[in-house]
């Protein structure tokens, strides 16, 4: 399929690198990516995403906008509040590239239904804010064979990693399961600050589009993290021990899908 | 132009700068090794910057005709896949 006049004049700041081209522009346009959660980190990638003309862009969260939502959820707007953030997301990635079709899951991702909606995409974003649904999205994807960015944001601090089936270790490789209840505060709790969402949220966008387009290196093997308050960025190597790993190791001892129990959030609720 | 084989052409004088040269690149991304593309392109900042463009990509320029009318057609054989 050739690209139109608009297609080429929209895409032009990407046709002309010479590791995109129309060819690498063309893989974007017909590439699938989702994006659990649409908050902090789901926001900033989701807009990168469709105004790169990913062409089919998957958003997961069953929130409402909430108020205190907007001082880093940079797609939803004021009177976007009590909307399905979904809603809001696709409004939004809609008004900016009409190429983009977006798909919306009004629903918490569980065990029941990760599988089912992972199966079409090609790269997965993780953008949730809890440790249950961080290994849930690393176990599936490592069952079903499907490549995804795993990021975490607190207070002044982030952090990232790509996983590519076959390619490097997972979440799971690095963190064996969820830190006990209320031993890590959530973002509701500890605080962040709205840029780190930006900053964290744009490098996973980054990890898909040059997945898409084969180009570079990715955080496979890696975990990127950044302190804000530093300005320090590190890229820390991770080992990967295929014989231990309790999900994508050989001799997996994880072969179904768990649903953590969710750490009850106290104080500044929400 | 009978002392090339034309492939195929493309008009850029309906766009301007960045947009001429990408037009040009799309244009050459659909051909072949080999192939010879004729661009038809305004004179000034056009003329100036996209051959340069297209050689710094690769491509061997192979001629420039200025058609008289403030317009040039140049003439780009592609080289790679």
């Amino acid at each position: 399929m050739a690209l139109t006049n608009e297609q080429i004049e929209r895409y032009s700041r990407h046709i002309i690198l010479k590791e995109v081209g129309a060819k690498g522009q063309k893989k974007l346009l017909n590439a699938k990516v989702l994006i659990i959660g649409a908050g902090g980190l789901g926001a900033p990638a989701a807009l990168y995403l469709a105004a790169a003309g990913v062409g089919t862009i998957g958003i997961a969260d069953a929130d409402d906008v909430d108020l205190s939502n907007l001082q880093r959820q940079v797609i939803h707007t004021t009177p976007d509040i009590g909307k399905p953030k979904v809603e809001s997301a696709k409004e939004t990635m809609e008004a900016i590239n009409p190429d983009v079709k977006v798909i919306t899951y009004h629903e918490f991702i569980t065990s029941d239904n990760i599988l089912d909606i992972i199966k079409d995409y090609d790269f997965v974003i993780d953008g949730t804010d809890n440790f249950p649904a961080k290994f849930l999205i690393n176990d599936a994807c490592v069952m079903a064979k499907k490549p995804f960015s795993h990021a975490g944001i607190i207070r002044f601090k982030g952090q990232l990693m790509t996983y590519v089936p076959g390619q490097g270790p997972c979440y799971r490789c690095v963190f064996k399961e969820p830190p006990p209840k209320d031993a890590v505060p959530t973002c509701k709790q500890a605080g962040v600050i709205g840029a780190m969402g930006g900053v964290i949220g744009s490098l996973q966008a980054m990890e898909a589009v040059k997945y898409i387009i084969g180009q570079g290196d990715l955080l496979t093997g890696w975990l990127l993290t950044y302190d804000a308050l530093k300005m320090d960025f590190r890229k820390v190597k991770l080992p990967h021990d295929t014989s231990t790993c309790p999900v994508c190791g050989k001799n997996p001892t994880i072969t179904t899908l768990i649903d953590y129990e969710q750490a009850e959030c106290e104080g500044l609720g929400l | 132009m009978a002392e090339f084989e034309i492939t195929d052409t493309v008009d850029i004088t309906d766009v301007v700068c960045p947009v001429t040269f990408v037009k040009a690149k799309v244009a050459l991304e659909e051909l072949d090794d080999g192939d010879i593309l004729a661009i038809k392109l305004n004179d000034g900042e056009p003329v100036q910057n996209v051959p340069r463009s297209i050689k710094e990509e690769g491509h061997k320029i192979l001629k420039l005709n200025d058609n008289g009318d403030g317009t040039y057609e140049l003439i780009v054989r592609k080289v790679g896949d």
